[in-house]
């Protein structure tokens, strides 16, 4: 059978939220296919990592422990990855888009010879025809990206060279415990077998991992700035606003470019995707990039100079003005009028 | 004291932050010569990483390795202008339509045939398609370990490299011998700027193609000086097996591309006058969305 597979990011043996959320769309897929949902899970020691997966819908679980695989590493994860997918055949393979998933998933595509497509923003089961050879292809992995540029959304396909591989940011896919008591198997990898002394010449001598401070995936109320806001001072009044209605700050990759805030409260398909009670753009001129992570927010103000914005045609409210002048209005008549 | 021998991967991509209406073709793959063209600026990191070497370790080379259009040979001639010894320009029709896969298997097949190299730079991506993969892609295909996210060398010498990594919520430091490919991040140092004197020394560095097209005959002066000669080559010269390249090599298909119409939601708009903010933060609060 030709299933569906997560690679499992384990931090601190805590399953990463980008990989459950995988397991939510990737059980959705295997559904769809009438296949089975696989996990690659790869650690030092993985004892009850099932008890984190099996509620998430998966089947099957390879695991590969070993001592020396305690802090993730390119080539010997690589290696593991690539053998246990030529092994087991899967049709898809699926990774998170973070620093060890666009770390790893390239090595493995190529290793394998087949296709990956970076930050999907939508992955659906679709057919194929092609008229030059009359061929059609059945059940095939729409890996669905915002592509260069303006308002354009690309469809990749890997028609010929299985597994068809793909990352997908964190927050795009939504987590869903599937059924809290489903039961799956667990398959023991031989990693001494794989492993070679050669795949450990680069040494990791210290790591220092924070656990994320910024909440902007939970926030209810996010005040979000492009552009447009146009200084680091005037963001500022974003940060007021934002503490104000009990929200948080997040950014356009533009305004992370322009250095007026940091890349972890970037929003959008190389960045977070959102779903607050209420979107509060500021400066946001709304490429397709950027509304792929806030455009399923329940309510949308967007605050701009310019009428013909993009964003104003998705939001609920438009101001037209700019930040420097309404913020400070904005936070006024809340403190006046909140009960 | 032998020195290293560096390899820098840098692309010309599209000016991203100017995209016009022209920058998709119909068959969904990029218009590039609808837009100016720039040096990825993330290779320009990976640019300044390479020269910083070459200025502890001594006897170091740095070549500048890049892939597409004629123009490109701007890519290495910038490159040149900042302290680059020397540059290859893979370029050839064949290599049209390529994905990352396709990419990296022509790259690395140029690398072979550069043969001596130490440690490989590249950009962690480019702003084209933000892919990040054919840096590892590469390292792959050349078995070769990869570093990427490369913020700051830490040490330095002819046997190793000690390099910090930026993570997304942290940072790591690892150390490894050569050979080695390392991406770099946008956080690492900014490249320097280009020097006058390589200026003046490369201002006629050429592509043959580039002395075909010109109105100037710079061919005497080539002969003269040899290093102004920047070599092209095609899929025949670096060997490669041209059904793993362009379309027929990629395994990722453009199935479709749709411009998005955005349907007008029922949408209210306010001014920035008093009554106006005050009437939309009343109603936010009547409805709860806020307070």
């Amino acid at each position: 059978m030709k299933n569906v597979f997560i690679y499992t990011e384990i931090e601190d043996g805590l399953v990463a939220d980008v990989s459950l959320e995988l397991f939510s769309k990737g059980k959705k897929l295997a559904q769809q296919l009438g296949v089975k949902l696989g996990a690659i899970a790869i650690g030092a020691e993985l004892k009850d990592i099932e008890k984190q997966l099996f509620p998430y819908g998966v089947d099957i679980i390879y695991k590969a422990e070993d001592s020396r695989l305690e802090i993730y590493q390119n080539m010997p994860y690589s290696a593991l990855v690539s053998q246990i997918i030529q092994e087991n055949q899967p049709q898809i393979v699926l990774f998170g888009a973070s620093s060890i998933g666009r770390d790893l998933a390239p090595r493995i595509a190529s290793a394998l010879k087949c296709g990956l497509t970076a930050d999907c923003t939508s992955l659906e089961i679709g057919d194929h025809y092609v008229k030059k050879t009359e061929t059609n292809y059945t059940n095939l992995l729409y890996q669905i990206r915002p592509a260069f540029g303006g308002n354009i959304i690309a469809t990749i396909i890997n028609p010929d060279m299985h597994p068809q591989m793909a990352t997908v940011r964190e927050g795009v896919m939504k987590k869903e415990i599937f059924d809290i008591n489903h039961q799956g198997e667990i398959v023991h990898i031989d990693s001494a077998n794989i492993l070679k002394d050669e795949h450990f010449v680069v040494e990791i001598i210290e790591r220092h991992i924070e656990k994320s401070k910024i909440n902007i995936k939970g926030a209810p109320i996010v005040v979000s700035g492009g552009y447009g806001v146009g200084s680091y001072e005037n963001f500022q009044l974003l940060y007021e606003l934002a503490e104000v209605l009990g929200g948080e700050v997040g950014g356009s990759r533009a305004a992370v470019d322009a250095g007026f805030i940091e890349h972890e409260r970037q929003i959008g398909q190389t960045g977070v995707t959102v779903r607050p009670k209420l979107y509060i753009a500021c400066g946001i001129s709304g490429a397709v990039q950027h509304r792929a992570g806030m455009e399923e927010s329940a309510m949308i103000i967007s605050i701009n100079t310019d009428a013909n914005a993009p964003i104003n045609k998705i939001a609920d409210y438009t101001i037209l003005g700019d930040v420097a002048t309404l913020i400070p209005k904005m936070i006024k008549y809340y403190k006046k009028n909140a009960k | 004291m032998k020195g290293l021998n560096i390899i820098v991967l840098a692309k010309q991509v599209p000016d991203t932050r100017n995209v016009g209406k022209d920058a998709m073709k119909a068959d969904g793959t990029v218009n590039r010569s609808a837009l100016p063209a720039i040096f990825n600026p993330e290779d320009l990191n990976a640019l300044e990483m390479a020269l910083s070497v070459k200025d502890k370790i001594k006897n170091s080379t740095v070549t500048i390795l890049t892939m597409g259009p004629g123009r490109a040979a701007e890519i290495i001639r910038e490159g040149l202008y900042r302290g680059a010894d020397n540059g290859f320009l893979i370029t050839d029709r064949k290599f049209a339509g390529s994905d990352t896969l396709a990419t990296s298997y022509a790259i690395s097949q140029a690398i072979k045939k550069i043969a001596a190299y130490d440690i490989i730079f590249a950009g962690r991506q480019a702003i084209d398609g933000d892919t990040a993969q054919v840096g590892p892609q590469v390292a792959e295909k050349l078995c070769i370990p990869q570093v990427t996210y490369a913020e700051n060398i830490n040490a330095i010498t002819a046997k190793d490299i000690t390099i910090k990594r930026r993570l997304e919520r942290g940072i790591e430091i690892v150390k490894s011998t050569y050979p080695l490919l390392v991406t770099v991040h946008s956080s690492a140092p900014e490249c320097r700027s280009r020097n006058a004197k390589y200026v003046m020394k490369y201002k006629h560095a050429h592509t043959e193609t580039e002395l075909q097209e010109s109105a100037e005959d710079y061919l005497k002066l080539q002969v003269e000086r040899p290093y102004l000669r920047i070599a092209e080559w095609s899929v025949q010269d670096i060997q490669a097996d041209v059904e793993l390249l362009g379309l027929s090599g990629s395994p990722t298909k453009v199935k479709d591309v749709i411009n998005v119409v955005l349907q007008s939601k029922d949408s209210k708009t306010y001014t920035t006058s008093d009554t106006d903010i005050e009437s939309l933060m009343k109603e936010l609060i009547d409805n709860h969305t806020i307070g």
